[in-house]
């Protein structure tokens, strides 16, 4: 009785939540420009978006951002995280843990504009950054995901079992050797994770990026987001249906990764 | 002379001395949060404070050097005050609270089923379950609203099949209202719900439920009197992080909510690129900062509650 109960659930709410992007990658491939007809299969919107001058070039700005502020966010944000779970109470570390954390609950509309302000303030009195580019984009991008970042590496630095950096220490490693000798790689996967974490955020913001991209940086969703303004492209079908394809196949590689890992860790 | 040279150059040696690699990891993240967190929050406030201005940038300073002894600071009130009297401001701020509030809800009506179907089948396919919640979180963003949007316009999914089976004449008007919006914040922010309540469910005693089945407890009230109270804390955190997102979403009530569904995101975004007026839209942006500020420390208190009362 209860095993069919259960079974139900799952099925209504997974198909809740995959059917909606079932019918996109159906319809990418439909020849009619309306969802109310099929008319035969057809790559005819993947040809269109690849012969789209103006996507291609907000593709390339936006994974150019994306990878950029991942790279700079795993790195600031696994310091954070040695920071909050490593070090002692310091002066100051409440503050240091809220304002690392908080943009985590900052409303993207809030945190445009307020970085936006900040920046002509800053191009008013020093000069820089001027004229928008994609600088701007990548700073806030870096301050939105930091704090993903540091909650995942964060999780994982608080699971780990401190007798063996701390046994490194005792037998006379440098604080700096067993970082890279023996946290690094145990935390590794989490650091994966945090870096295509950063990168979906960076890749899928659209509102922030309105807010500070220059007139030459304008990113791929703020260009699906103004075509969507005027309802259905099959255009964004076909685009949706890469992204995805993508997407999903790296969030199921990091989670085999992690999931080896895992086997490798409880083995030893 | 000599003297003072060596005398700076010791002292500047103890500083650097002092400077630890401790003190230079606290820093790195701290400078670049104070410059880029904290100082655009202080910018916020003080041009929430000042008055609208056709210039670049379009606001006066607040803080004047009227004469060589006198610095005068003026604070304008009226941006504030605008946003309580003016009706369009007062229903965006109840549009976005009932909206939020109904998507935290039905998140919660959705999501308790599911975290515990998840969280009682067997161990063997747990993770892939929780996996298949995740992967839709993946994709993108815009991706998820603009599915809904076929699903729901005029000629989309919906009205296309209830037409063909005759269940309809003209196709109803499913989006472009608040219910649209919702469903899109329910679509979008599920996952979220969903894990906290799992984590939660899963910690759970089932022996628990077995003795008060034993004891002669009705499904029902097993369900209210033992699951939910300890399923209390996934609860909170659920609803927390289904609130707080959707009270200042943007993107989903721009695309599926239509003109008349004006969040407090979208009153930011249209004083600021609609009206030019920064002042106004940084006033926005700090009531609805004080919006979400209120239940992230609610949900924080209850933690330290629940943490305290396992103690």
């Amino acid at each position: 009785m209860r095993i069919t109960w259960s079974k139900f659930v799952l099925t209504v709410g997974y198909l809740f939540l995959y059917f909606p992007l079932i019918c996109i990658v159906i319809y990418s491939f439909n020849e009619s420009r309306f969802v109310t007809v099929w008319s035969g299969f057809s790559l005819k919107w993947y040809k269109a978006l690849m012969s789209n001058p103006i996507m291609l070039r907000a593709t390339v700005t936006s994974l150019k951002i994306a990878c950029i502020s991942a790279t700079i966010s795993v790195v600031l944000g696994t310091i954070a995280a040695i920071v909050i779970t490593r070090f002692s109470r310091f002066r100051g570390k409440s503050l240091f843990v809220g304002t690392v954390t908080a943009p985590l609950v900052m409303p993207e509309v809030v945190m445009g504009l307020s970085l936006l302000m900040l920046f002509v303030g800053m191009e008013k009195h020093f000069g820089w950054p001027s004229g928008g580019g994609t600088t701007t984009v990548i700073i806030a991008h870096i301050t939105l995901t930091l704090s993903y970042v540091t909650m995942v590496v964060q999780a994982r630095l608080q699971d780990l079992d401190k007798s063996v950096e701390e046994a490194a220490l005792d037998l006379g490693a440098s604080p700096l050797k067993v970082f890279f000798v023996i946290t690094l790689p145990m935390i590794s996967p989490s650091i994966v994770v945090g870096w295509l974490l950063a990168f979906a955020l960076s890749l899928d913001d659209v509102v922030i990026a309105s807010f500070v991209a220059g007139p030459g940086s304008t990113t791929l969703p703020m260009i699906v987001f103004s075509s969507l303004r005027f309802g259905i492209t099959p255009e964004v079908n076909a685009l949706a249906t890469i992204l995805m394809t993508v997407l999903s196949i790296g969030a199921i590689i990091s989670a085999v990764c992690i999931y080896k890992k895992k086997k490798q860790m409880d083995l030893i | 002379m000599y003297r003072i040279e060596e005398l700076i150059i010791s002292w500047f040696r103890d500083l650097v001395k002092k400077i630890t690699g401790k003190h230079l990891l606290i820093s790195v993240p701290s400078i670049w949060t104070a410059i880029f967190f904290i100082c655009p929050c202080l910018i916020l406030v003080k041009i929430s404070f000042s008055d609208s201005l056709i210039a670049s940038p379009p606001y006066t300073s607040i803080i004047d050097m009227i004469s060589e002894y006198t610095l005068q600071i003026r604070l304008n009130l009226g941006n504030y005050l605008v946003l309580f009297t003016d009706e369009m401001y007062l229903r965006g701020f109840t549009t976005s609270i009932l909206i939020a509030g109904a998507s935290t809800v039905c998140c919660l009506i959705i999501g308790f089923p599911m975290a515990y179907a998840i969280a009682r089948s067997s161990e063997k396919y747990r993770s892939i379950l929780l996996m298949l919640v995740l992967l839709p979180f993946w994709t993108s963003f815009l991706i998820r609203v603009y599915a809904w949007i076929m699903l729901l316009s005029p000629c989309g999914f919906i009205n296309t099949l209830l037409m063909k089976f005759h269940l309809i004449n003209s196709p109803l008007q499913l989006m472009n209202n608040s219910y649209a919006a919702c469903i899109g914040i329910i679509y979008a922010y599920l996952p979220f719900m969903i894990f906290p309540l799992y984590s939660a469910i899963e910690k759970m005693d089932y022996s628990l439920i077995e003795a008060a089945y034993d004891l002669g407890s009705s499904p029902i009230r097993a369900f209210f009197s033992i699951v939910v109270p300890l399923a209390a804390p996934g609860v909170y955190a659920g609803s927390a992080l289904v609130f707080v997102p959707a009270i200042g979403e943007f993107v989903i009530p721009e695309l599926l909510g239509g003109a008349q569904t004006l969040t407090i995101g979208r009153l930011v975004w249209n004083e600021f690129f609609g009206n030019m007026s920064w002042p106004t839209a940084a006033a926005l942006s700090i009531i609805l900062l004080i919006f979400v500020v209120i239940p992230t420390i609610f949900t924080q208190k209850q933690k330290e509650i629940s943490l305290l009362t396992k103690e």
